[in-house]
């Protein structure tokens, strides 16, 4: 150990006198380790050129902080030389292979390494068709009754919250804005439905900005509440569009697989009318992607039958669905379909629920 | 059909109105019902063993019907209709002496004996949200629910509550407190009774004793307790919220044991195996769980496409190879058809030593496997 030290602080006090950044320095020491190892070492019995040292020995273990960074800094360049080696060499016999070369390998994404859902539902099973068929939303999608949206906010609500439930009362036809007044959600309710509301929509404020959703169908149907961040106002939209029509907009859901999100789609398709007007090319996207859905709000035109030319108008946020109570909302006494629970789902960083 | 139901030892009932049968040796799940006449009216709400063989189940559906399915034959026989659709749900489903007790949402439990029409009423309230039946007295039945607190009654004599339970003295304001029973259960060997409420308490009652308020009482979680049910030979009991906590508390000093974790939506039905130390839960994220209740972990998962609304376990193990009831079939077929050509089979075929039933299922064909089993019957004998 004592000649080991002696080698390093040897060195050590070459590489502070000369500058650190020099390549060959490293190249040089396990050179004159060899021979002054070779001298007064004659125990140790590895004659490589690398530097030797006991078998069990890691970086860590040198106790000297200035010592440790040298050695691990030298470990790494090794292992970059080593990886940028052997990228050149399988670019080399790609380039020499050609066409008859293999294709290039994929690489892994957490999309890809995503684990497999058991709830994933099949497009063609009966039960979950008939269970769909039958829910909540069967009457929207029935076409028996037409979406009429009651927006409002926790009590007292700041200047961001408030335009937010402005701008999306624009995009959501049929929408209403209401002031809360201090009013408790469980006897808004049964007034919204009286007056034939189908869906009420609650924006949470925590200072002064919109950071909870409450979306609770009306005549008894699930309550979600998410998660809103990322919230972009219409002017703080670069090259956005002029302001959204009347016109109702087409609506996109993306990626919403498993059976809650199934439910969730459902929930967000039945908050525009039936009928999209395509004459105004306006389009709400609803992307789910690892649990978050991300809400988009375009106007398009097909300039030929290749390209399209996208604007962005409307505000854009962010959801992430915390609870889906069956039933209106009542989270005390309610029952919920499903739960965050954070500790239990989110262990794993490719496991998605929705 | 029939061997599908033979095979099931985990029934569980849904909200699309179909049973559900889980093999959990096969690992498999089967509906049955039919596809075309599927109706959300149908809703199972209860589920009960119609005989103590465990051969029939008695589903009760939300439009009042209560229909029996045979195990063995793998259909419903006979359906019934006990009650209207106006009167709520079903909360309780019993069989006492060859009578089917009812109870329904609104209060009402009826006796429906065996060639009479008109049942026997008996009214326990202004609401019930559960009705059980004593293991041991069969013709003592508990209910309770919502500002309705326990009683237990006597079949015999529907008047009067053999033991009506007071509600617990005024809080530290002086204000009255809340009852709302979800789910009740007789303790075995006891006349206790261990009801859980919506105000997130365990309350244990004891009619031996002079004190008709409860003789203990705990609190667990936030959210309103709906399922209980009480695992073989310790003293405690399983309870379940509406988020989806499961959780072991012990009823000697009302202390949690610990909890079961993996559920993810609220729990509508508990049930505890009458001699393993398992715990069955369904409830609204469609998925059946069991958990083991010595270490708490989870044994199986079985994904069950509608929310569930109630689980009947059997009383068998309900890993045990279904292979040895089949078996057994099969051996007797086989002796019986050809005798003389396997014995000439045998003499041609080399001895073999004996074999666990899993290396006889891998390696050989059924034929081999089958002969391989006579033979070792045989030899046995």
């Amino acid at each position: 150990m004592d000649t080991e030290s002696h080698e390093k602080l040897q060195e050590k006090k070459k590489k502070q006198k000369k500058k650190m950044t020099k390549q060959k320095k490293p190249k040089r020491s396990p050179e004159e380790n060899e021979p002054q190892e070779a001298v007064k070492e004659p125990e140790n019995l590895d004659k490589d050129s690398q530097p030797v040292f006991p078998p069990t020995f890691s970086v860590s273990e040198i106790k000297n902080k200035q010592r440790r960074h040298i050695m691990f800094m030298k470990f790494k360049q090794e292992k970059r030389k080593a990886k940028m080696a052997l990228k050149k060499k399988i670019k080399k016999q790609r380039e020499a292979l050609g066409d008859k070369a293999p294709p290039k390998p994929v690489p892994k994404t957490i999309e890809n390494q995503r684990i497999y859902d058991e709830t994933t539902v099949d497009p063609e099973d009966e039960e979950v068709a008939f269970d769909e068929g039958t829910d909540e939303f069967s009457a929207y999608f029935n076409r028996l009754t037409s979406p009429k949206v009651l927006i409002t906010t926790s009590d007292r609500p700041r200047g961001r919250t408030v335009r937010f439930c402005e701008q999306l009362a624009t995009i959501i036809p049929n929408a209403h804005v209401y002031y809360r007044r201090g009013l408790a959600l469980k006897k808004i309710i049964p007034q919204c439905i009286a007056r034939d509301f189908s869906y009420l929509m609650v924006i949470n404020e925590d200072r002064k900005v919109p950071n909870g959703l409450v979306l609770c169908h009306l005549p008894d149907g699930p309550t979600a509440h998410f998660k809103v961040s990322g919230v972009r106002l219409r002017k703080e939209l670069k090259r956005r569009g002029k302001d959204p029509t009347d016109h109702s907009p087409e609506v996109i859901l993306n990626n919403f697989t498993t059976r809650l999100g199934h439910s969730l789609g459902r929930m967000f398709a039945a908050l525009f009318p039936h009928d999209p007007q395509f004459v105004g090319r306006q389009v709400a996207t609803f992307h789910n992607q690892r649990d978050f859905i991300f809400f988009r709000f375009h106007r398009y035109i097909f300039r030929n039958e290749k390209k399209v030319g996208i604007q962005e108008l409307g505000p854009r946020f962010t959801l992430k669905l915390r609870s889906l109570q069956k039933g209106t909302f009542d989270s005390k006494f309610g029952e919920y379909e499903w739960v965050h629970k954070r500790h239990e789902m989110d262990s794993s960083r490719r496991k998605f629920h929705l | 059909m029939a061997d599908k139901s033979r095979v099931c030892s985990v029934w569980v009932g849904s909200e699309t109105g179909i049973l559900k049968g889980v093999s959990l040796a096969k690992k498999q799940a089967f509906n049955f019902c039919e596809m075309n006449c599927l109706s959300r009216d149908q809703e199972v709400c209860v589920l009960c063993w119609g005989d103590a063989q465990e051969t029939e189940v008695l589903v009760g559906c939300s439009n009042g019907e209560v229909k029996t399915f045979s195990t063995e034959k793998g259909l419903f026989t006979e359906t019934r209709q006990c009650g209207q659709s106006d009167e709520g749900k079903f909360t309780g489903l019993a069989v006492a002496d060859s009578a089917l007790v009812t109870s329904v949402e609104s209060g009402l439990v009826k006796v429906w004996k065996e060639g009479v029409t008109k049942p026997v009423e008996i009214n326990a309230g202004r609401s019930v949200c559960r009705m059980r039946q004593n293991a041991s007295q069969r013709h003592h039945v508990a209910t309770g629910g919502k500002e309705n607190g326990l009683k237990v009654w006597d079949l015999e004599r529907p008047d009067v509550p053999v033991f009506t339970a007071k509600n617990v003295r005024n809080d530290w304001l002086d204000l009255r407190v809340p009852e709302w029973v979800r789910d009740l259960a007789f303790i075995p060997d006891s006349e206790k009774i261990v009801t859980c409420t919506g105000h997130h308490q365990v309350r244990v009652y004891d009619p031996a004793s002079p004190q008709r308020r409860p003789v203990l009482e705990a609190q667990f979680g936030e959210h309103p307790l709906t399922a209980l049910a009480l695992p073989a030979g310790s003293p405690c009991v399983v309870v379940g919220n509406t988020q989806g906590q499961l959780a072991m508390i012990d009823l000697r000093k009302g202390l949690v044991r610990g909890c079961l974790k993996g559920l993810a939506g609220g729990v509508r039905e508990l049930q505890c195996h009458p001699s393993l130390p398992l715990v069955a839960s369904c409830g609204l994220d469609r998925f059946l769980r069991i958990h083991s209740l010595d270490d708490r972990s989870l044994q199986h998962k079985v994904y069950l496409k509608s929310r569930l609304n109630c689980v009947l376990l059997s009383s068998r193990d309900l890993e045990a190879c279904p292979e040895a009831v089949t078996a057994e079939a099969e051996v007797a077929a086989a002796e019986e058809e050809g005798e003389d050509e396997e014995d000439a089979v045998w003499d041609t075929m080399e001895t073999v030593t004996e074999k666990t039933r899993k290396c006889r299922k891998a390696d050989r064909g059924d034929e081999g496997a089958e002969e391989k089993s006579t033979k070792k019957r045989k030899v046995k004998k």
